[in-house]
Order: C-alpha cells, then structure tokens, then sequence
C-alpha cells in the first residue's frame, strides 16, 4: 500500500517536472539571438545589438531579438560549456573560447579563422587610470614600482582583463631589459607587491578605484578607463596612456552547436560580420574600442586614441603557450605570488 | 488496529494526522534530489583527481591558508554572533519600547538581502574613505580588505540565525523563574550565568552552527571587502572559483569536498554537544 502510494507521488513529481521543463523551450516565435560576453561591453553591446536589429529587420523583414548575458569571461565560457544556449560568444580571452570548443566541441576547433582578423572585430589595450594632476607622477610602467605607489588589478587567475594587464607589465619589463626573462619576472613581482586588493574582476577593481578610493593607478583596459572618465568626470582622474604596452584581443566566435539546433546560423553569422561592417567600427569605437578598420570609423572617435608601441599575444606564443606558464596552476604568478607572504 | 500488528514496522508511534508514508517518501525523494544527487556529484567529480592528487590540494599551503582564514574568521563571527544574538534577542523577547517591531523585522534583513548587495555596502562602510573607515583610518585600524572585513561581512550574514534560534526558547522561560532565582538569594551575574544561560545553550549552540556554517560557505558578501590577497585574504571559496577559472573542475571540488567534511565534522561535534546540553539543561527536553 504505501510503496504503492509512493510511487505514485514519484511518478506525479516526475511528470510535473518534465512537463515544466517542456514548456519552456517554444516560448519565443521570433528569431533570437543571445551574446554570452564579458564585462566592460555591456555598453557597446547595448548600442550594437539596436543597430543590428534595425539592419537585420530592413534587410530581411525579420525581427530578431538579442539577449545580452555580461560576466567575468571565464564565468561566461563555463556557463556556456555547462549548457547556456549561447549563438554567439564575444568574449576577453581567446583561451575562453578554446576552452568551450574543447569541451564541448561546438566550436570549431579552428574558431579563429572563421572571421577576419583571427576573428578579433576590435581591439584595445592596456592603460592606467590615476588620480586627477597625476599627484604620484606616473608616466611609464617603471613608475609603477616606486615605493609610495599603490597599484589597483584584478586577480588574473580570475579575471581575463588582468591577465593582459600582467603580461603588459611583462613584456614591457622584458624589452626594457632587453630581452631579460628573469628580470621580467623579478619586475612583475615587485609589482604584484604594489597591489593592496585583488578584485576578481575588472569592473570590481575599477569601484575599488573609483568609489573606494583606494590605490593611485589602476590598470584598465582602455575603453573601461575612457568610460569611467565619462561616467565619473574628467574633473577626478585622468588616463596616462604609456609608450608602450599590449594589444588586446577580445574575440568573437559563433557557437555551432547552438545555432545548428536551433536554426540560428543565417543570423549569428549576419550579426558577427556587422561587428566589421562599416557602422560596427564606428560604435566600436565610439565606445572606445580600437577598431581593426580605423579608416570606417568617424575620424574624431579614432584621434583619441593615443599612439603606442604594442606587443601582442603572440609575443608570449600566444595564448595556448602563455596560458598555462603564467596562469596555470604552479605558473609563474603562483609562484611570484608565494614568497611574497 | 493497524499500527500494532506485528508485522509492520514502523519508525515512530503514528500521530493523530495521517500520512506517514507519504511525509517520508516525500522526504526520501526531496532530499534525494536536491541534496544527495548534488553531494554525490561532488564526490564523483573529485574522486577524478585520485588520492595523490586530492592530497597535494589538501595540503598545499595556499589551500591551507585559505581554509584556516574560512573557517577562523567563521568562527570568530559566529561566536560575536552567538553573545550579541543573544543579547539582542533578550531585548527582543523582555523588554517593550517604541519600534521594537521594526527592529524585530530587520534582524532577518541579512536573510533577504543578496550577500553581494551586503559585500558592497560593508565594503563602501569600511573602505578607507568610507562612513566609518573614514574614522577609523586615522587610529591605525584597517576593516575593508584585512581579514577584519571578512569577519565583519560574516557577522552580518549570520546574525539572525543566531537571533532566530534563541528567541523562541527565551519565550518559553518564565519570568518566575528569574523570580525564583532572586529570592533564593542569587544576584543577577549567577541568575544569567547559572539559571538562565544553560537553558539556552541548546539553542544557542543551533544558532552558532548555523551561523558558522553559513560562513564558511559565504562568497558574495566576502568577496568583496577581503582584499582576495593570497595567504593573507583568500577564503576557501575563492579558491575554488580560481579553480573553476581554470576549468579545472576536480581541483574545485577537491577543495570543496574538503570543506564538506571539516564542516560536517565540526557540525556533528556541535549536534552532539547540543543534544547532550539539551539532555543536560534544556527546556522542554
């Protein structure tokens, strides 16, 4: 009797369940899209998803709706990997996009050359934010180490912006000593000891920065130093663009998994090819992005951009090699990060 | 009748409201679902990582850090929770002032409020150009991104655990029995500490274990007002996302295993404590 009862409570519980999770997936007759991205561009996003729906809608008489979902990078890939039905991903860090295809195998494994560029649409770099009048006087990333100076970054075991804010600091080191690793490393280290808090992630510092008043320089990307600036008045800081740091490459992939199942691809691949359509570049760069067709975008945009000497990705032999060397469990920031105890 | 025939079994003497077997499979199945399938999931995705593996984890020093900073400054915020809960939910309980109502209401704000909205406005409190950083700061004493912080966002979250433990068993003493004490001579030190006091202590020692264990497990509200400095601010759980960050899920649930079972551990420790108190003191036992 009563294991009979049971069952049949079970069963109800089971059919309850299945029949809630069936309801969900016809939900939406129009076309969708959804962007996994990362943090600092909900704001281009915002404005490029409008512009989009408009073209798309001319063009083709379809409307599409695009959901935007923004989060640390390597949140936003496990999300992905775990299941979110992501068309497309515009994420900080190429090895977030590896690590989906990897696991997944919904992305290609040779992602990168689906789209121009290495399927990077913009790019920016790394600068620092200080305090309004420069009070420390920091021109150049040596500045940075001097004994008065509290540096603000995000963890890069965390945070995907951090980890170009390292290897900027790393390449610069390693080229002003001509070519010397070791010096790289001793240098980085020195700076990590600069670093009162560790955000987990680049917004997370910029409040550090910006509300809580707390450090002298913050190292940023750059459209996230430029937005604050906007946001919180030129009066309060300004940006110190050094001579020489790193490009850096946020890419974009189409989720193939995703967009085959739900028969998406006509407009994930129209929605990644408007990023390097002439309108693309210039929001880009109206939000402060560097666009990789300079000439597209309205002049004015582009004469912000201060000139600098960049090293790039595959200055470390890109992310595969420089991953799992300098991040990686046991990698040389847990290791400069040990003695400093 | 029924319930005495020989060959059925029964756990308990059936109550006057029908339905246990239904209240038990229920039961069964829900926690089933939500809390052994997940657990054992967490067991399954360590036991990836093999014993050699799972102890290097265990007994790297990042990892211990990060464990003795969880678990200590849990401890040291459920113990501030455990004197002041009782403290508040004494005034709560025996006393009648304008407001009561409204401070009744906003001990469980901690509950409701996302630990992250708490983290940050700790964080804006404490920081060095915050309300109260702001004084502090001038006499040497640093909350927002020290370990301090960490136990201030703790206290915060695990208050009402203690408050909401306490306060009904405070409803059951009796005011006589403080009466009692008086006129058999005590003064007030021993009527606390000798009447009133042990027969709370099943209940405050709830209190404690849950406020504790919601520590060691807090992340939102942490996050932000620790400063995250390896070995000096790191909890537990942010290793684990730093793992995670890595994709590498064994070692994430390595740790977390590990936190499962000193956790459970000391929580087995205290219940037993407790129902051996409550045997001892308690009211209503």
């Amino acid at each position: 009797m009563q294991t009979q009862r049971l069952t049949r409570l079970l069963a109800a519980a089971v059919m309850a369940g299945s029949f809630a999770i069936g309801s969900i997936a016809p939900a939406f007759a129009d076309q969708t899209l959804l962007n996994v991205s990362y943090d600092p561009t909900r704001e281009l996003y915002k404005d490029f998803n409008a512009a989009f729906a408009a073209k798309w809608q001319k063009d083709s008489g379809e409307t599409v709706t695009i959901q935007a979902s923004h989060g640390g990078s390597g949140a936003q890939a496990r999300s992905v990997i775990d299941g979110l039905d992501a068309d497309v991903v515009t994420l900080a860090l190429e090895g977030d996009i590896d690590a989906i295809a990897k696991a997944t195998g919904k992305i290609p494994a040779d992602w990168k050359t689906k789209f121009p560029n290495n399927s990077t649409p913009y790019t920016s770099t790394i600068v620092f934010l200080v305090r309004k009048g420069n009070p420390k006087g920091i021109k150049d990333w040596g500045d940075l180490v001097k004994d008065d100076v509290q540096v603000i970054t995000p963890n890069p075991k965390t945070s995907g912006g951090a980890r170009w804010n390292f290897l900027a600091a790393w390449a610069w080191a390693k080229q002003a000593n001509g070519g010397d690793e070791a010096k790289a490393q001793e240098y980085v280290a020195k700076l990590l000891q600069h670093v009162p808090v560790l955000d987990t992630g680049a917004r997370g510092a910029t409040t550090t920065f910006v509300q809580r008043g707390l450090g002298d320089v913050l190292l940023a990307w750059e459209n996230e130093a430029y937005l604050s600036l906007e946001e919180l008045g030129p009066d309060q800081f300004e940006i110190v663009t050094p001579a020489f740091s790193i490009r850096a490459d946020p890419p974009v992939a189409i989720v193939d998994g995703n967009v085959d199942k739900k028969g998406t691809r006509k407009v994930a691949e129209a929605y990644l090819n408007y990023l390097y359509s002439d309108e693309g570049q210039k929001i880009a760069a109206k939000h402060y992005y560097r666009p990789t067709k300079p000439e597209a975008a309205d002049p004015a945009d582009i004469a912000r951009f201060p000139k600098l000497t960049l090293a790039t990705i595959d200055d470390f032999g890109g992310w595969k090699e420089a991953q799992p060397k300098f991040f990686g469990d046991g990698g040389v920031f847990d290791q400069i990060y040990k003695p400093a105890q | 009748m029924k319930a005495h025939s020989p060959t059925r079994w029964r756990f308990k003497r059936p109550s006057v409201i029908p339905g246990f077997g239904m209240a038990l499979g229920f039961t069964l199945t829900w926690l089933t679902l939500l809390i052994l399938i997940p657990l054992s999931g967490l067991a399954v995705r360590s036991s990836a990582l093999g014993w050699e593996k799972f102890w290097s984890i265990a007994l790297d020093p990042r990892t211990l850090n990060a464990l003795r900073i969880s678990f200590g400054s849990a401890f040291i915020a459920a113990i501030v929770n455990a004197v002041f809960g009782i403290i508040l939910a004494w005034v709560l309980v025996r006393y009648r002032f304008p407001g009561k109502r409204i401070i009744d209401a906003m001990v469980d704000l901690p509950f409701a409020l996302p630990t992250a909205v708490a983290g940050i406005a700790l964080t804006t409190l404490y920081a060095p150009n915050g309300w109260i950083g702001q004084f502090l700061t001038p006499l040497g004493i640093k909350i927002a991104f020290t370990p301090a912080g960490i136990v201030v966002a703790l206290i915060f979250v695990g208050l009402p655990f203690v408050v909401r433990t306490v306060q009904p068993v405070m409803e059951e003493i009796d005011k006589e029995v403080e009466e009692a004490a008086a006129t058999l001579g005590a003064n007030r030190f021993q009527t606390i500490f000798r009447v009133l006091l042990p027969g709370l202590a099943p209940a405050v020692l709830t209190g404690f274990a849950l406020a504790f264990a919601r520590g060691v497990g807090e992340y939102g509200s942490v996050i932000f007002i620790a400063g995250n400095l390896p070995f000096k601010s790191e909890i537990a759980p942010l290793l684990i996302i730093i793992k995670l960050e890595e994709y590498n899920y064994a070692a994430a649930t390595g740790i977390a295993a590990i936190m499962l079972i000193i956790s459970f551990a000391m929580l087995l420790v205290i219940n037993l404590i407790q129902s051996w108190s409550r045997r001892r003191y308690g009211y209503g036992a």
